[in-house]
């Protein structure tokens, strides 16, 4: 990483556009995230495409329960060009889990944001087919979410009482 | 969503307070049970209305044809005007199918032998292991990963043992990182071999299933030799790996060095002037530079559209870059470059490993940070804290500080990445694995339209895709 361009050269002009994306440098400055909100997110990401980050690698959400926007949407972009990576994070609402959907900018983003539905519940908005992917169509829930629980089998063990 | 499955409607299912009537004439009902379910299962007819809500695959169906937007998405075009409605057929290909390499299902709507637009159908192997991740230790956590991509669970581990101790902040002795590299890259030729076993079984060369599975087994009798276990090793772990290499390993590598080379010499000779190889492979399942950086194809499939672009080149990780090697190109995109770059790609990694055997450094295997590795056996005879830390480490295992971090490695299918977002205590508050193969199914309609349905299974086996690390 030491040859890559330095942060300021990379980020300095979707800084200027995008006053209200604070970028920050996690875990000794090696790794590039930028918290974005909402109304900002399809344009920084399309502007983050046109500025080098144009390899989509993945979307995912996060339930983060108590916190205030409950939800995150946490979106890896990687840029072959600077040798660098962007992780851009956007708080998403627990009552009104609605995003706009990537896939106009990354097609890639099409079966992470089923998934991320799938799991999580979170609307991607302007997605041309927005089902499950890896659950069953008649799946109840959404497994993923910190108040969906792990579920457990009862077990009775050969020599153990009979259940009431 | 608004069109979810009705489920039961209350009426029909209305309590009643008369007690039921036992059935007057049992045997014609059952004649009425008989030929319903032969009407279904056998006649071919329509299934009944009673099964329906049952076997709704409503998401599953065909996309509405008229969207431009999701034909840009999912790539595909629209038969022609010429080509009336019936003339277009559904043929839906697995998930029980050999060519598909697990259980993958494609939705594939055909005209005569062109196929128009694919969809592919995954989830038949989900089994939940994100969430399986949250409740288990870092400690426990590499034998979940582990049993994601069965082929190269060895690289799992390693992602996820990197991103782990990324926000732990440890470092790996020297003997650590070179015994990590030695088992990937040898991980990543037995995964290859797999593949070009099937690339070539689906292609018609089925001596080529034999002899692949025949040469991995070298490798796999060190993996068993090293780690105790054949697949799903839970070698490495957060802290190093979980033992030392044992007594006469260099015999194993020189073994392994001598066999694999003349067994993929044997493949070249086999494919490399077979007419019918090349006339199945070369300009089909193309896929452009452009199409793998949107839909995020990595590994060799973007390497053989040409993109210059290693992971173990561009990020280095566990000290890969010590060791020379050559990155291979493709030019075409098709499925021979990919076999190609795939060919290439074994001997340099078993150039890798000749450089491993000839450098291993001497000293720990793992880390001495206290807090993450459990003690030495001796010291838990002599110390009372030793006993403790080793209780503590096995039964509520160590803290990681609060954080979020993305960890990836090159896999032999592309870029495996390790998203964890830890909030200060044992167990991952979340553990997102990105995978390869989940991109490359994902980018089969684009490779596969427009080309002949003898293609698929071409195409298919040229994109490697581990259905255990598509669905997890």
């Amino acid at each position: 990483m030491s040859d890559s361009p330095k942060f300021d050269d990379v980020f300095a002009p979707l800084r200027k556009a995008f006053p209200d994306v604070k970028f920050e440098q996690v875990l000794d400055s090696k790794q590039d995230v930028a918290h974005v909100p909402t109304e900002d997110y399809l344009p920084f990401v399309a502007a983050a495409r046109t500025a080098g980050f144009d390899v989509f690698v993945d979307l995912c959400g996060v339930d983060y329960l108590r916190r205030a926007p409950r939800f995150e949407v946490v979106l890896n972009l990687l840029s072959h060009e600077h040798r660098r990576r962007l992780r851009i994070r956007l708080g998403v609402s627990g009552t009104e889990p609605v995003v706009p959907s990537i896939t106009p900018v990354f097609p890639g983003a099409n079966f992470y944001e089923r998934e991320a539905f799938d799991l999580f519940g979170i609307i991607f908005e302007g997605h041309p087919d927005l089902t499950r992917v890896v659950l069953p169509d008649d799946w109840e829930g959404h497994p993923l979410r910190k108040d969906y629980s792990v579920g457990s089998v009862p077990v009775r063990f050969k020599e153990s009482p009979k259940a009431q | 969503m608004s069109d979810t499955p009705n489920v039961v409607t209350g009426d029909s299912e209305a309590p009643t307070t008369e007690a039921p009537v036992a059935p007057e004439s049992t045997a014609s009902q059952t004649a009425d049970r008989k030929r319903q379910v032969h009407d279904m299962w056998v006649a071919g007819t329509e299934e009944p209305a009673w099964m329906r809500s049952y076997t709704n695959e409503g998401a599953q169906e065909m996309l509405d044809a008229d969207d431009e937007h999701l034909l840009g998405l999912t790539g595909g075009t629209v038969a022609g005007d010429d080509v009336a409605d019936d003339e277009l057929q559904i043929l839906n290909m697995g998930p029980q199918h050999p060519s598909t390499h697990g259980v993958l299902r494609l939705h594939l709507e055909l005209d005569g032998e062109t196929i128009r637009r694919v969809k592919p159908i995954i989830g038949y192997l989900h089994t939940g292991m994100e969430k399986t991740a949250e409740t288990l230790t870092y400690m426990q956590g590499s034998t979940n990963v582990t049993r994601m991509d069965y082929l190269s669970p060895l690289h799992m581990e390693l992602a996820f043992s990197l991103a782990v101790e990324s926000l732990l902040g440890v470092e790996i002795p020297e003997r650590g990182q070179a015994i990590r590299v030695l088992l990937t890259e040898l991980n990543r030729v037995s995964s290859h071999l797999v593949w070009a076993a099937t690339q070539g079984t689906d292609l018609g060369a089925v001596s080529m299933m034999i002899f692949g599975f025949r040469d991995r087994e070298y490798i796999l009798q060190f993996f068993e030799k090293v780690t105790g276990l054949r697949m799903n090793h839970n070698f490495i772990r957060p802290g190093g790996v979980a033992a030392d290499l044992p007594d006469g390993w260099e015999e194993d590598i020189e073994v392994i060095l001598d066999k694999v080379p003349q067994g993929v010499s044997e493949y070249e000779e086999l494919f490399n002037g077979n007419p019918i190889f090349r006339d199945r492979t070369m300009g089909v399942g193309v896929i452009t530079p452009e199409e793998c950086k949107a839909m995020g194809v990595s590994g060799p499939m973007a390497r053989a559209s040409g993109i210059n672009w290693d992971l173990r080149k561009a990020f280095p990780y566990s000290g890969i870059d010590q060791y020379e090697f050559d990155v291979p190109l493709g030019t075409h995109g098709d499925v021979w470059d990919r076999y190609l770059v795939r060919m290439e790609e074994i001997k340099q990694s078993l150039g890798i490993v000749k450089q491993v055997l000839e450098t291993m450094p001497s000293g720990d295997y793992r880390t001495t940070d206290r807090k993450v590795t459990p003690p030495p056996r001796k010291r838990i005879d002599e110390s009372m804290e030793a006993l403790i830390h080793h209780f503590k480490l096995f039964t509520s295992g160590f803290k990681v500080p609060a954080g979020e971090t993305y960890c990836a490695v090159e896999s032999p299918r592309g870029e495996l990445g390790m998203y964890i977002v830890s909030d200060g205590r044992e167990k991952p508050w979340r553990m997102h694995a990105r995978t390869p193969s989940f991109n490359h199914v994902q980018a089969l309609p684009t490779m596969m339209t427009d080309s002949l349905v003898a293609d698929i299974v071409a195409t298919i086996a040229s994109a490697d895709p581990v259905l255990g690390d598509v669905d997890r």
